[in-house]
């Protein structure tokens, strides 16, 4: 759906982006995390056909960026959340949606009907003919993803949707996200919120400039340490330490009674861990999997970019 | 291009400005101030003062001359009342940043504009109309006993009103919208929208002196001048607009 090939932007002697090769595909929710400033935001203007590429090559559906007449296209099957809201603050949330409505070129039914589903979904309809001044900045930021919406996107571009919203509102506009995702939307999210990607993104980019990482979260938690499985037992002894260490396996003891083991395939390798615990006496409490969490690995790779 | 679109986005901003009270002022307060003070200024030179018959000839004469200068203030009327609106098209979008949302719909550059120019060019355009007729039966209601006829309309104000009027309009219009899209700053696209009067004032001051006389002849080429430049401003506003620079300069 979404396919760049060495995307470079540069601003002057600035490279904002560099060399972004990334693929997304249909109904995927693909993330993207960065420092401020690390062209996240350049990426998005750049799909969407905001501003030119410098180089390389990028494809939405079939549509290719820099080409005038495609980019018309591109615009038809893409809605954008910008990370300013931008909305009119003197017209009501209806007439905002409606405008946009006309020029995305919705049918009238179209245009009710759309307003009406997602005015309704988002608790909005009872306050469509309100300026949207009075509006406070979590009803905006729905306001401003359903103006995206309106014209039924096959692609979503969300910048930084749930940015200085309250937990409260963070939590409905990320909930709303996940019924896009239900409905087999391709989103593509920029965030800094590490818990929110987590949680919604199919797949991950970590961008500083350049794509410093890709996977899923579970592939880029695991990217930082391996896997790890996590023993607690009653107590830590030398002769399950030494049972341990007989299998060829790393460890480190942690709080006084849990082993920390490095595994590379923890299906095979857990049932012959756990037998040579029990052999060596051991008396075991729980076994869980452990991992660096998203945000141990989102700092360490962006610190060793820079 | 499409035409309803830029309808749209013409009638948008109609919407907008209309809460926008400096734009309204300017609209209603400046050519009433014109419309009525122009009328009360003959009553008070011409309209209590009794008229012999042998002074009649040289005092239609004068008028002619102050009616023609005063009717062309209605030009520079058009062109001075769409600079507020105009100046603030562009610039005000990215100011309340609603113009990379606007530019993300699949929206030309010329549909943006053509909406831009009519959103100004309405409205003052009315404005002016409004303001002439009001002087116009003013100043007849003032004139007419005196004179013994009914001085307006004529060819002149015909010419003025239905060519030159609607010309200069676009002309200011399209002056403010090309400013307005390459300034980053309100007040600045206005004080660079207004230099568009300077060669109006020139050709009122030229009619005060009686360097160019406001025969409908001499209007239709004034006319036809501002139409060449009116065309050319449009290409060059479609091609100065830069959405990208628009995008990653303005702050």
């Amino acid at each position: 759906m979404i396919e760049t090939s060495n995307l470079t932007r540069k601003f002057g002697d600035v490279t904002a982006v560099e060399d972004l090769t990334l693929h997304v595909g249909e109904g995927e929710v693909f993330g993207f995390l960065g420092p401020n400033g690390a062209g996240k935001t350049t990426t998005i203007r750049m799909l969407a056909c905001l501003i030119s590429k410098t180089s390389g090559e990028a494809r939405i559906a079939d549509y290719e960026i820099g080409n005038s007449a495609d980019c018309q296209k591109i615009r038809k099957i893409i809605g954008l959340v910008p990370d300013n809201v931008g909305l009119y603050e003197d017209l009501s949330a209806y007439r905002n949606l409606d405008f946009y409505g006309r020029l995305y070129e919705c049918s009238d039914a179209q245009r009710r009907e759309q307003i009406e589903y997602f005015l309704k979904m988002l608790g909005l309809w009872d306050v469509r003919d309100r300026p949207v001044r009075t509006f406070s900045k979590g009803m905006k930021q729905k306001l401003a993803i359903v103006r995206a919406l309106i014209h039924d996107p096959q692609i979503l571009f969300l910048d930084e949707p749930t940015a200085n919203l309250d937990p409260e509102f963070q939590k409905t506009v990320r909930d709303f996200i996940l019924e896009l995702k239900r409905e087999k939307r391709t989103i593509f999210l920029n965030t800094h919120n590490l818990d929110e990607a987590q949680r919604i993104c199919d797949r991950i980019g970590i961008l500083n400039t350049k794509l410093v990482a890709e996977g899923t979260p579970e592939q880029l938690m695991e990217s930082l340490e391996g896997r790890k499985t996590q023993v607690q037992l009653q107590q830590v002894t030398p002769a399950v330490t030494g049972a341990v260490g007989r299998l060829g396996l790393r460890y480190v003891v942690s709080s006084g009674n849990r082993l920390v083991i490095d595994v590379s395939d923890p299906e095979k390798e857990n049932p012959g861990i756990m037998e040579a615990i029990v052999a060596a006496g051991g008396h075991i409490q729980f076994i869980t999997e452990k991992h660096a969490t998203l945000e141990e690995v989102y700092l360490k790779l962006v610190r060793d970019e820079q | 291009m499409k035409l309803w679109k830029a309808w749209v986005i013409a009638r948008k901003d109609f919407s907008t400005f209309r809460t926008k009270r400096y734009v309204i002022y300017s609209l209603v307060v400046v050519p009433l101030l014109i419309s009525i003070g122009l009328p009360i200024l003959i009553w008070l030179g011409i309209g209590n003062a009794p008229i012999r018959p042998s002074q009649l000839p040289a005092i239609i004469s004068g008028l002619n001359d102050v009616f023609n200068a005063f009717s062309f203030l209605f030009v520079m009327l058009a062109g001075f009342l769409p600079i507020s609106i105009g100046a603030y098209s562009i610039v005000g979008e990215k100011l309340e940043k609603t113009l990379e949302p606007l530019l993300a719909t699949p929206t030309t550059d010329g549909e943006i504009l053509l909406g831009k120019v009519i959103a100004a060019f309405l409205p003052s355009v009315s404005a002016v109309y409004a303001g002439a007729v009001i002087f116009m039966v003013l100043m007849d209601a003032v004139t007419s006993a005196k004179l013994g006829y009914v001085y307006f309309p004529n060819w002149t104000v015909a010419v003025i009103l239905l060519i030159t009027v609607p010309l200069t309009t676009i002309l200011s219009t399209e002056f403010s919208v090309i400013t307005s899209a390459r300034v980053s700053d309100a007040r600045a696209a206005q004080q660079f929208g207004a230099l568009i009067v300077l060669p109006l004032a020139a050709i009122y001051l030229a009619t005060e002196i009686a360097f160019v006389s406001l025969t409908p002849a001499n209007l239709l080429i004034i006319s036809a001048i501002i139409l060449v430049i009116d065309a050319l401003l449009f290409s060059l506003s479609r091609a100065t607009f830069r959405r990208e620079e628009i995008l990653t300069k303005w702050k």
